[in-house]
């Protein structure tokens, strides 16, 4: 009689036991696979900011739910930045009345390096200010240009490192136009 | 079924070495193996450690395979060679060319190493203190730590509580110091006991007397020293797990100029660098004359630090709400500490360009200075206003490179190598553009009208804080603080017992320690030497 409570008792305790661990290695084997809870990645909505214009008032990502973004963090001393900006700016030429925005994160720079670059490279979509990086660093920003491209809900649809050109801008554009 | 009879009529569990009711090796008789004819380890008293008792279940079986102290070795040894391994090739943060995703990652190891390399990126080797097997089997041997401990800590707990007293003549004659009066020697043994009891327990010894037998006892809580140990290597280990829970834990670094305010990543607060200073040995302050050959020997890396809470934080770069919450230096080894968060003072740019000053000049007027003009690096003005003269920026780089168009570009967004053009205008129709570049200027006119004369430029410190936050860490000095108390425990004292029985006429007397046999051997001759007599204790071998 006692010893088969005794063998209850010993299974439950084990069961126990062993939960309690268990649940230790789910948790360690999650934290390890998801590195970065905070991560900026493809299917998670874009995080919010607000950034000041190089010409106009401060802007915030929110106000643009409803209209595809393309949000390009990009700087006057990266070359590839310099080379996809025309491709850049004809989507946005093309597609601004169908719902589409660019919008240029500058990282880190003044506004009067910035200003003069724009005049050069004919940029008339809007360009946001990072001066003290906080929002590259929020986007864990690694090398430039990095391009998201983000749906009318607000929803990330893909992260792309690198230079592109019209073929790529296009198709990914379509994407987040639908 | 699973249990052991023995002569004394206790039904003993599988797995016991000594009964646990009369203290005779389970089996000592009926087998001829030559190892079971040894007299069986003390470690557990001899009890039947759990996971030998039964194994039943799938339940029972996982808790057996990770009891057992040699799954545990495996798993240490496995990891180490894990570990060895992972050292073979570079790890992934180590990588000396830029990688930026994953795709380029494998093909880093593929091409620099081949095959191996391949193999070394598939299986995890390139991150692996993050891999999930190598995850697995820390956890491992976490669960073994606990199981193991528990499959003996429960049983080694209940015999020590309830200690046997009277023991069988073969536990006595067993043991490693042992010594019986011969059967010829007279002893009032009903008094020796009483004396007995009386020596030992001025030794220090607890007595237990149970009709012809006595033992004493000494330090039984150094037992638990291992198990103590044990439990602080498990908390441990849950504080370092525990830095993985959303905000526990914070590394993070941040570069502030002097006068600027930047937020701190991954935080509310923002810090502001009032001033930053090295201050240096002074050739007085030192004990003896060095001859540092016009070199200095910095004393201090110092920053005057304000930290604010931004009340606006909810939403990411927008015009931040500060309020002052924290005021005062910040130097190495001393940080600036508000709730969980410290930065500490751990780098500096000394002496950068912040503002590159000049002094207007108009040729025509006999070279009068018109007054200064100052080009802040950081946020230059576009227009300037000096007497009647507008100078205005026109373009900025400031990290001057020639770009591969022939265009004048920037290297990078840090002012190292600063060039400014610059239109300057005058109300009496006078146009000029001039450019500034490394100390010189190139003027788009024949003879200029306007110049500039270059004056110290304002330099600044950069300061690097870095900035931390880890709750964790007086669980981890916790845990770390009572693995101390179960080495301490288990070091500095043994647990020491010594029985004696009478058995007729005559004394049998054993004693049993973890450590220091020596001491206890002196401890027993002291005894029979005070009551005189005639025993002699005999030391075994290793038992």
């Amino acid at each position: 009689m006692t010893r088969q409570m005794n063998k209850s008792n010993r299974t439950y305790v084990r069961i126990a036991i062993l939960g309690v661990l268990l649940l230790a290695l789910v948790f360690a084997l999650y934290s390890s696979i998801v590195k970065d809870p905070n991560v900026v990645k493809a299917g998670n909505d874009a995080p919010n900011f607000s950034l000041p214009q190089l010409d106009g008032p401060a802007m915030k990502l929110s106000d643009l739910k409803g209209k595809a973004v393309v949000l390009n963090f990009w700087g006057t001393w990266c070359e590839p930045c310099k080379a996809e900006m025309p491709a850049l700016q004809k989507q946005y030429d093309a597609l601004k009345d169908k719902g589409l925005v660019v919008v240029g994160v500058n990282i880190g720079e003044t506004p009067v390096a910035i200003q003069s670059f724009v005049k050069q490279y004919n940029v008339s979509f809007p360009i946001l200010l990072d001066r003290d990086l906080q929002i590259t660093k929020m986007y864990r920003i690694g090398p430039i240009p990095t391009t998201f491209f983000i749906d009318r809900d607000g929803e990330i649809e893909e992260i792309f490192i690198g230079q592109m050109n019209d073929a790529i801008i296009s198709q990914k554009v379509a994407n987040i136009l639908e | 079924m699973d249990t052991r009879k023995c002569e004394c009529g206790h039904t003993n569990p599988i797995g016991t070495m000594l009964c646990e009711s009369c203290g005779k090796p389970v089996d000592f008789r009926d087998t001829h193996d030559a190892q079971q004819q040894a007299f069986p380890d003390m470690r557990y008293e001899g009890m039947a450690r759990r996971s030998q008792t039964y194994s039943r279940t799938i339940i029972d079986r996982i808790w057996n395979f990770f009891s057992s102290v040699k799954v545990a070795i495996y798993l240490i040894v496995i990891t180490l060679i894990a570990a060895a391994v992972g050292t073979i090739f570079p790890q992934q943060i180590y990588i000396p060319v830029p990688v930026p995703t994953e795709a380029d990652v494998a093909n880093f190891y593929a091409d620099t190493y081949g095959k191996l390399g391949e193999v070394y990126y598939l299986l995890g080797f390139h991150n692996l203190y993050s891999s999930w097997w190598f995850v697995l089997l820390l956890v491992m041997i976490g669960t073994s730590l606990v199981i193991c401990s528990l499959d003996r800590i429960i049983p080694l707990y209940k015999a020590l509580s309830k200690p046997r007293v009277n023991q069988h003549r073969s536990f006595l004659t067993g043991q490693r110091l042992f010594g019986e009066t011969s059967s010829e020697a007279a002893v009032d043994t009903e008094a020796f006991m009483t004396k007995a009891a009386e020596q030992l327990g001025k030794k220090g010894y607890r007595i237990y007397r149970e009709g012809d037998s006595l033992m004493a006892e000494k330090a039984r809580f150094s037992r638990w020293g291992p198990y103590i140990n044990h439990i602080g290597l498990i908390l441990f280990l849950l504080g370092v797990l525990a830095r993985n829970i959303p905000g526990f834990h914070l590394d993070q670094f941040v570069w502030v100029r002097e006068g600027q305010t930047v937020a701190v990543p991954e935080t509310p607060y923002y810090v502001k660098n009032e001033n930053y200073q090295t201050v240096y040995w002074d050739e007085n302050e030192m004990a003896q004359n060095l001859d540092l050959q016009g070199k200095v020997i910095p004393k201090t890396y110092r920053t005057d630090a304000i930290l604010y809470l931004n009340k606006n934080a909810d939403l990411p770069g927008a015009e931040p709400d500060l309020v002052e919450i924290q005021k005062g230096p910040i130097v190495v080894n001393h940080p600036m500490v508000y709730e969980d968060l410290a930065l500490y003072q751990s780098g500096v740019r000394e002496m950068e360009l912040g503002a590159l000053n000049f002094v207007l000049i108009d040729s025509k007027a006999g070279n009068k200075a018109l007054g200064n003009l100052k080009l802040d690096l950081y946020s230059p003005q576009t227009e300037q206003q000096i007497g009647n003269v507008k100078v205005r920026v026109i373009e900025y780089f400031p990290d001057f490179i020639m770009g591969t168009d022939g265009k004048p570009a920037t290297k990078s967004n840090q002012p190292q190598n600063p060039m400014f053009a610059l239109e300057i205008s005058a109300d009496n129709g006078t146009k000029e553009k001039l450019v500034y570049l490394q100390g010189g200027f190139i003027s788009d006119t024949e003879n200029p009208r306007y110049a500039l004369d270059i004056k110290m430029p304002d330099l600044i410190d950069i300061t690097g804080l870095m900035v931390r936050k880890d709750k964790a860490v007086p669980f981890i000095y916790f845990g770390a603080f009572i693995f101390m108390v179960g080495v301490v425990m288990g070091s500095y004292w043994q647990h020491r017992r010594i029985w004696v029985h009478r058995e007729d006429q005559r004394i049998l007397m054993a004693g049993h320690t973890n450590k220091n046999w020596f001491g206890i051997r002196r401890e027993m001759e002291h005894v029979i030497k005070a009551l005189e007599i005639p025993i002699l204790i005999q030391e075994k071998g290793k038992s």
